[in-house]
């Protein structure tokens, strides 16, 4: 891999096993197989995906729903495995995919700073330095003490959102997150990302604003039913999308 | 392997939070809290002890410790089983949003369940004491069936997580075979008399029962049980093992079913 290589997704593809009914019993299962009646609908949701991102190259990936946008950036976070093909990468990756997955709904805001963060793999001493610092940016006050089944989703999100974003990644992986919370939230969201971009990350972002893809990247990949049509400077590639949307 | 042992560093911290979050989350919704890891064994031996010693003539010395002893560690094997075997599902949506190692889950609840058990042996430790049951060096032996049942229920926990994402009646299958195990360990009966008949084998069979023996062994003062252990412990690490090939193995195609 090129040295100035971060991120290299090489013949990706990813394959859904649809299942006409759903088959979720032993019996259920075992009388079905013995008809040899356990047929799968296959189903491709990307097919031979390849691209480089260099360091601190900023993609778009652009696409309909359904083009697979969302499956590649899982792919790229570990979340999902390929089928076929393999993702490479170096450094730190924070992905904003799901703000507060990880989050338990009895556990209060303050402890699932500890949780969330766990699981994105930082360490106690860390997290308890950046705690302060993480319930300001949240802007939740009190409310950090108090059971998460009593947030709003605006809430959690904004929760999410800090603590997800408490350390500088090497690769920033967005998908569609730029709107949580409110507006003051989202401006500020925002900013903080546009800072991390500022210092020379690298990013992979998922949006449907072609303008947001136009003024943050610098280069762009159009996915279409799982695989790449087009990828090159965000510019050409904007254009690209903009005409096909309009046919 | 080096790569293994960096993720587990990495997210060691995350199997302490699990852990913490399991035990803590039991107890956040009764009032009387982390009280009821002892008050339940402890409740439960003083039923035992009345419905046995009233109904039946009694034959056993130290009923009360006797029924602790295996009640304590069977409920340890059922709760921490049962605990691993929902654990992926439990958590399918993390599964399907975070990466995180997926033995995290089970692992986690093996080892809650391992906790509060340990806690609750202070109840044998006050029982022992109101029943006047001496210590002798044989206690130290207790070591080896407590460190087979965490390996037993470890192991098993990966095998029944792995089997319960692509079967849902796992967890109801297991419920009943749980029961038989129960049956089976002479929790609350003396099984000299059935271990001298053919059907003795049963029993002889059920790794729980062997585990049982020496803790009792160990607590009353008498020496383990050496074929016991030898049985006991190599068949959980067998369980480990399989457990964690199957886990490895299966671990990619979880984020599909659950
Ligand atoms: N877990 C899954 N099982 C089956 N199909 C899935 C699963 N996840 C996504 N898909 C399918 O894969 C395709 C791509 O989905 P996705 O990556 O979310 O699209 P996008 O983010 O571009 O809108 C869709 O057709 C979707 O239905
Ligand atoms: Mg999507």
């Amino acid at each position: 891999m090129d040295k100035n290589t971060v991120l290299k997704v090489d013949n990706v593809s990813v394959r859904f096993n649809l299942t006409d009914e759903k088959v979720d019993s032993a019996k259920e299962y075992l009388i079905k197989f013995l008809k040899r009646e356990l047929r799968y609908k296959e189903f491709w949701a990307l097919r031979n995906v390849s691209f480089d991102i260099k360091r601190g190259q900023r993609v778009g990936i652009l696409g309909l729903n359904g083009a697979g946008k969302s499956t590649l950036l899982k792919v790229i976070a570990g979340v999902l495995k390929a089928t076929e093909g393999k993702v490479v990468t170096k450094g730190r990756i924070v992905p904003l995919l799901e703000l507060g997955a990880g989050f338990d709904k009895q556990y209060t805001g303050a402890e699932n700073i500890y949780l969330y963060g766990a699981m994105l793999g930082y360490p106690k001493s860390f997290l308890k330095e950046k705690f302060d610092e993480i319930v300001e940016f949240s802007e939740l006050g009190n409310f950090i003490n108090v059971p998460l089944k009593n947030y709003s989703s605006g809430m959690k999100a904004r929760l999410g959102f800090s603590i997800a974003t408490i350390v500088e990644p090497d690769i920033l992986i967005l998908d569609e997150v730029l709107s949580v919370g409110d507006a003051k939230f989202r401006k500020k969201s925002e900013k903080k990302i546009k800072d991390m971009f500022d210092k020379g990350i690298t990013v992979l972002f998922v949006s449907h604003s072609l303008a947001q893809v136009r003024s943050l990247c610098d280069r762009a990949v159009i996915l279409e039913k799982g695989q790449v049509i087009a990828q090159g400077d965000s510019k050409t590639v904007c254009d690209l999308y903009q005409e096909k949307l309009n046919k | 392997m080096k790569r293994l042992v960096d993720n587990f560093t990495k997210y060691r911290f995350l199997l302490v939070e699990l852990v913490k979050k399991d035990i803590k989350l039991k107890y956040r919704s009764s009032v009387l809290g982390f009280l009821w890891t002892m008050l339940e064994p402890l409740l439960t031996m003083i039923v035992l002890t009345i419905v046995f010693e009233n109904m039946f003539e009694r034959k056993i010395p130290n009923f009360p410790v006797y029924v602790l002893c295996g009640r304590l560690l069977y409920s340890y094997f059922s709760n921490g089983t049962k605990l691993a075997l929902k654990s992926i599902r439990r958590n399918s949506s993390m599964i399907r949003k975070v990466y995180v190692p997926k033995y995290m889950y089970p692992l986690a609840s093996a080892l809650s369940g391992y906790i509060t058990f340990l806690i609750s042996l202070i109840v044998l430790v006050v029982v022992g004491i109101v029943q006047d049951v001496k210590p002798t060096w044989y206690l130290l032996q207790a070591v080896f069936p407590l460190a087979t049942i965490l390996v037993m229920t470890v192991g098993l926990g990966f095998i029944l997580a792995t089997l319960d994402v692509f079967f849902r009646d796992m967890e109801y299958l297991w419920g009943v075979l749980l029961m038989l195990i129960m049956y089976m360990s002479a929790i609350f009966y003396d099984p000299t008399n059935l271990l001298a008949t053919p059907k003795g084998i049963i029993i002889r069979l059920n790794p729980l029962y062997g585990i049982i023996t020496n803790f009792r062994n160990a607590i009353f003062g008498e020496p383990m049980n050496v074929k016991y252990f030898a049985y006991t412990a190599s068949l959980s690490v067998i369980m480990l093992v399989v457990g964690v090939i199957m886990f490895y193995r299966k671990q990619d195609k979880f984020v599909l079913y659950v």
